[in-house]
């Protein structure tokens, strides 16, 4: 009589050992491009700001607004995930894959409702993002405040 | 009828599957086993504003393909059990709502075509009913959205990620006609090895698939060889070869006759699947598309159809359950 | 020439940076959320500590684009208010300096996903 838990110690390996392995290298250099590129991108927008007279925070600032603006429609022409498809983190870890994580989830859930589904729903993957930046920026001034 | 060994159950006067029906979407007719469905749809919405609805869609169209394809009409149909991978079957409901017919909703996550076909065949065989109605479905991007990311979220797939396949098949069981008999069945348990990697379902599932699989040999005091195709659901690229090396460690060799219809259904190179199909439409379609007229035009004596599932919800990942997974095995034999 | 290596500098770190989830992605369990929150704590943290203002400094977007130069702006934000409105600051800050960064991505994710819908993937 066989017994399948028989294998059980040994299933782990047997596992890792027919499962493909992701693509760690090719992918890091993918994600390097990508991330580079859009990342250039910011630095081109905040050139441009600073050269029409603003201060580097305010022209950073803009950059900032002006990507997720870009991530917004390019993900709403149903652009930016192919973008991710290909690139990895290199277009999740950018501010653009922050704001894709809210249109791709508003665009998904709002068959569900525009208060319910799209307006809950957007924060599905940006809300712990938002979440623990705030914690963490009140504890960092917490502790500044008293060293 | 009988109950042999552990778990198997032999039928005396076999129920037949008099007739069957697939329909897929347009990924899965573009790949290879593409033009041995019935019914393909052009685009993954079927005219429905959500993908939801467009899999209950599936499901009707499937269904009234089938009664077409054999000549009846809903009140001929005594029973249908069905699922899908939706929450509460809802897929299912929909789809079948308005043909009333008395409905059972079944949920075994991709192995839904091995429980309808079991429990539909023992309805038959047992003198409950003269016709019924078994089959499941599974929509890409509903499966997407419920259990993964919203399709536009710029995530990258892993290399053991399946692709849920937009598919639907639905069988006709029968007490007398012409057709594959379903011989015997061998309901299967609730395997779990530890998996906890829910984008490796194959790795969750080939256990399950080996213990099922084993037993129905051992039940029946048969061979590996004695089946021209041992057909597993969905376990793909990498847990088919998982499930060989297990089986192989327990004394059984698999190798020659062991297929998956997870593996059969894409061209992974070309569109860009990574491991493999999944989903409940996967085994059904390829089940009723492929292997059924296979079946009919003695290609194939006996097989044994082995669709598996992976037991999970969203919370019961997150709260760091393992994956169980299950298999259902169905004999099948063209006589 | 300046300029130019300004480009190599930015382009370099923010994809180093991205390097660096793209091998928690596929060598860990880590998942992408997680991941993106990683990030941010650790741009806030290291920003905390004076680490990041410097690099900041040498690559520009290259260091504020991704998502650890959010929590940069927030830690930064928090340290900034402290020093001008005291302990008030702490709760104030952190939200003020990146306000209009998660106003625009409200507004126009919530306009973008209005009019558009998600389509299906071959």
């Amino acid at each position: 009589m066989s017994n399948i838990n028989q294998v059980k110690s040994e299933y782990q390996k047997i596992v890792d050992k027919h499962s493909p392995k992701n693509k760690v290298f090719v992918n890091s250099i993918k994600a390097f491009f990508i991330g580079g590129i859009i990342c250039s991108l910011g630095q081109i927008l905040i050139d441009s700001y600073m050269f029409w007279g603003l201060s580097f925070p305010e022209a950073s600032t803009w950059a900032t607004d002006s990507l997720i603006f870009i991530s917004a429609v390019m993900t709403a022409f149903n652009v930016y995930d192919n973008v991710g498809r290909f690139g990895g983190a290199g277009a999740l870890v950018p501010i653009t894959g922050f704001a894709n994580s809210m249109v791709s989830a508003g665009m998904e859930y709002k068959k569900e409702g525009y208060i319910y589904g799209l307006g809950a729903k957007i924060f599905t993957i940006a809300g712990p993002v938002i979440v623990f930046g705030t914690i963490s920026s009140v504890i960092i001034g917490i502790i500044y405040y008293f060293i | 009828m009988g109950h042999l060994g552990k778990q198997t159950i032999t039928y005396k006067t076999p129920p037949v599957i008099t007739c069957a029906y697939s329909s897929v979407g347009p990924k899965e007719t573009q790949g290879p086993m593409g033009k041995y469905f019935d019914h393909h749809c052009k685009d993954e919405l079927l005219g429905e504003d959500t993908w939801e609805k467009a899999e209950a869609r599936l499901v009707q169209t499937t269904i009234q393909g089938l009664l077409d394809r054999a000549h009846k009409v809903p009140n001929d149909i005594q029973y249908i059990f069905a699922g899908d991978l939706q929450n509460q079957v809802i897929a299912s409901t929909f789809g079948i709502k308005d043909f009333n017919i008395p409905f059972f909703g079944l949920f075994g996550a991709c192995s839904t075509m091995g429980e309808s076909m079991c429990l539909a065949s023992m309805a038959v065989a047992g003198g409950m009913a003269d016709l019924v109605m078994a089959g499941t479905s599974s929509h890409n991007c509903a499966a997407e959205k419920q259990f993964r990311y919203p399709l536009e979220y710029a995530g990258q797939r892993t290399e053991t990620q399946t692709w849920t396949a937009t598919a639907s098949g639905f069988v006709l069981i029968s007490r007398c006609g012409e057709g594959p008999q379903i011989t015997a069945i061998t309901p299967g348990k609730i395997v779990d090895l530890g998996m906890t990697d829910a984008f490796n379902m194959g790795a969750a599932m080939a256990p399950a698939a080996v213990d099922t699989i084993l037993t129905h040999l051992e039940d029946t005091n048969q061979k590996p060889s004695d089946f021209d195709a041992i057909i597993t659901g969905d376990l793909g690229n990498c847990g088919i070869d998982i499930a060989i090396d297990v089986a192989k460690r327990l004394g059984t060799d698999l190798s020659d006759v062991l297929m998956d219809c997870g593996k059969l259904m894409y061209d992974d190179e070309r569109q860009k699947t990574n491991c493999g199909a999944s989903g409940c439409g996967c085994s059904a379609s390829i089940f009723t598309g492929y292997f059924y007229k296979e079946l009919l035009n003695r290609n194939l004596k006996k097989i044994l159809l082995v669709p598996t599932g992976a037991l999970m919800s969203q919370g019961s990942t997150q709260q760091g359950n393992t994956i169980p997974g299950i298999a259902h095995a169905v004999c099948i034999e063209m006589k | 020439m300046d300029l130019f290596m300004q480009y190599v500098k930015c382009f370099t770190v923010g994809g180093l940076i991205c390097v660096i989830g793209q091998i928690l992605l596929d060598r860990t369990k880590l998942t992408n959320g997680k991941v993106m929150v990683l990030f941010l704590v650790s741009g806030a943290v290291l920003q905390a500590i004076g680490v990041y203002g410097p690099i900041v400094e040498f690559a520009g977007a290259g260091a504020t684009v991704p998502i650890s130069g959010f929590g940069y702006t927030l830690a930064k934000g928090a340290m900034e208010a402290v020093t001008s409105d005291g302990l008030l600051g702490a709760l104030s800050g952190g939200l003020t300096a990146t306000a209009s960064g998660i106003t625009v991505a409200v507004v126009f994710g919530y306009l973008a996903a209005l009019v558009a819908n998600p389509k299906s993937k071959s």
